[in-house]
């Protein structure tokens, strides 16, 4: 089945666009980032949608200032430059400033995570991101696997007044999410595939390369569970718990540093926390930058984390 | 302030002089309770405290500010962010004395289960956020300004900033935002007391010539005798007013320590503590000051 491919921010921008037409109190903030359906936006509410230029400090405090006076804002940027170059200011004004204001809603987009910008190197990569951001208090972490779930996050952000980042891959993905699964929210994740003995535990755009796999280990008659981790903060540990127990091994991917507190810190914790004593693999890219040229496909290879590399590592384990 | 005070104060204003006299009193007042605060709290930025005194007491008691004490959060009110929050210790007697909250509160700054510390946050009535770390407070204000235009509101947002504090790259993604937006609604202040924490400022990053450096960036820009009060009073009540397009700025020079002859002298009187024997002879001293 062919299914269909669209990138994250347009089906998200999409809906935003939907709900500025329905709700006054939306604003839409850009720091020199675009998107094909964002001109939709730009054009039709252009009081409510502000570029801030290149500047992406400033975008966190107008964004603030916004939020604090009671607008709903999503504020748009390249994520290693929404979460780096204004991590401070994410810290003081959202994180630090929402334990005393409870109700600020600031969604933070931030596109192109992980190695999204193949061909940029690694300034534009965000391999960081996961691991800062989940340190600090009061932030929703959304990291969806697929567009269907980037557009399910926009009724979610308008519901819950809390600052939120959404990660954002930049290249087009086919949709897992086809109306078979729960998407809850209270949950965080989502068992795509139930299987025995090995889960991969995965987020973003791996969650994708996951099911790959899980598919050919299949046809070699190895029933590998998928389990699609979208919302790194706040998880549920004790659905996840349930959801693990049954595994003897458990193998973490992800597009970012492993060892640094991304999604394998996260699931070492929950493992360590619920005493399950189960084997833990931990992939991912090393402690080293990818300066590699080349697209996706061949750097996932150099660090291990293409289809081929991930089937070893099952084979290994299964016996 | 309580009722009768605040008649009182309504009444003397009706004579320019009398709230020159008043705002000038004020400020020996503010100046006092602040270095009694210190004379507990060591820990508090006292020479950046001492500088934006006469600037506090005439947004508050020069009526500049359209506030509600009683009711801090009121959306129709003028906002005030001040971006310099390690110089914002003196604000506390004026907030206090207005209502805000109990002035009790000013004898237990930096005490366990004090909410009240040398940097202020917004569980503190009458701050309206967090700020400490600097070069935050002129992009938010901007927001701020953004939202109230768009929501219809009249109210003003002003921010205070020291000079040092303009070094920092953010102050001018902020600048150069509010004058694009047309932002004239926003008021910043700037506390120019020409010190940094290790230097004079012109010995580190030389920020001259400010005015034009502004005026280059559109912003309506004028200067004062930060000290003054009268000048004070008048410019700020003009530059409130104006809404002609352009964000305003209001170069106030100030002298950091403002009133203690050690701390004025000294380059670096940022990080400078006095000693509590020497607390007590300046407020003598500005006790007999304020007889004569």
């Amino acid at each position: 089945m062919a299914a269909e491919v669209k990138t994250m921010r347009d089906a998200m921008i999409n809906k935003i666009c939907q709900e500025m037409q329905k709700r006054e109190n939306i604003f839409f903030l850009s720091a020199d980032m675009g998107a094909p359906t964002l001109d939709e936006i730009r054009t039709k509410f252009k009081d409510r949608f502000v570029s801030v230029g290149i500047a992406e400090q400033n975008l966190i405090n107008v964004s603030t200032g916004l939020a604090l006076e009671g607008y709903i804002v999503y504020s748009y940027a390249i994520a290693p430059f929404l979460t780096m170059r204004a991590y401070e200011q994410i810290k003081n004004n959202v994180a630090l400033m929402a334990q005393i204001k409870r109700d600020m809603n600031i969604n933070l987009l931030g596109v192109g995570v992980g190695l999204s910008y193949d061909m940029s190197g690694p300034s534009h990569h965000a391999i960081e991101d996961m691991s800062i951001m989940r340190a600090l208090p009061n932030l929703i972490i959304f990291s969806p696997s697929d567009w269907v779930l980037a557009e399910k996050f926009v009724d979610y952000s308008i519901k819950i007044k809390r600052p939120k980042y959404a990660r954002l891959d930049g290249k087009p993905v086919p949709r897992i999410y086809d109306g078979g699964q729960k998407i809850d929210f209270q949950k965080g994740f989502c068992e795509l595939v139930a299987g025995e003995k090995v889960c991969l535990v995965a987020t973003g755009v791996m969650t994708q390369r996951a099911l790959e796999v899980a598919g050919d280990c299949l046809k070699n008659g190895m029933k590998v569970g998928v389990l699609d981790i979208f919302l790194l903060k706040p998880l549920n540990y004790d659905s996840m718990y349930e959801a693990l127990k049954k595994y003897e091994c458990v193998i973490t991917m992800e597009e970012g540093f492993i060892n640094k507190g991304g999604v394998d810190g996260l699931v070492s914790d929950l493992l360590n926390t619920k005493q399950l004593d189960v084997k833990l693999i931990n992939l991912g890219l090393k402690d080293r930058y990818v300066f590699e040229m080349g697209n996706r496909n061949y750097l996932h290879k150099l660090n291990y984390l293409d289809k081929e590399s991930v089937i070893k590592v099952v084979k290994e384990v299964w016996r | 302030m309580n009722k009768e005070d605040l008649i009182e104060f309504e009444e003397e204003c009706c004579h320019e002089t009398d709230v020159t006299k008043l705002l000038a009193e004020k400020s020996a007042w503010v100046r006092k309770e602040t270095l009694r605060i210190h004379k507990t709290c060591r820990e508090i930025r006292i020479a950046s405290c001492l500088s934006d005194i006469e600037i506090f007491t005439v947004l508050y008691y020069g009526k500049i500010l359209n506030i509600r004490p009683n009711d801090p959060l009121w959306g129709g009110r003028d906002r005030f962010i001040v971006s310099k929050a390690h110089g914002a210790v003196s604000l506390y007697p004026v907030l206090a004395d207005f209502g805000f909250f109990d002035r009790r509160e000013l004898e237990r700054v930096c005490m366990e289960n004090s909410i009240f510390g040398s940097i202020p946050d917004c569980r503190i009535p009458g701050f309206e956020t967090i700020n400490g770390s600097l070069g935050h407070g002129l992009g938010v204000a901007c927001g701020i300004a953004l939202a109230l235009k768009r929501s219809g509101k009249n109210a003003n947002i002003l921010v205070l900033m020291g000079d040092g504090e303009l070094n920092e790259g953010s102050v001018w993604e902020a600048i150069m935002f509010a004058a694009h937006h047309r932002l004239d609604n926003l008021l910043l202040i700037i506390d120019k007391n020409e010190k940094s924490m290790l230097d004079y400022c012109k010995n580190a990053i030389d920020l001259e010539p400010l005015d034009e450096k502004f005026k280059a960036f559109n912003w309506k820009t004028e200067i004062v005798d930060g000290h003054n009060v009268r000048e004070l009073y008048y410019t700020l009540k003009k530059l409130k007013e104006d809404r002609d397009g352009q964000p305003k700025v209001l170069i106030a020079n100030t002298v950091k320590g403002k009133g203690v002859p050690r701390l004025e002298a000294d380059p670096l009187c940022h990080i400078k503590s006095l000693e509590p024997h020497e607390i007590d002879e300046i407020i003598g001293g500005l006790d007999n000051g304020c007889r004569s």
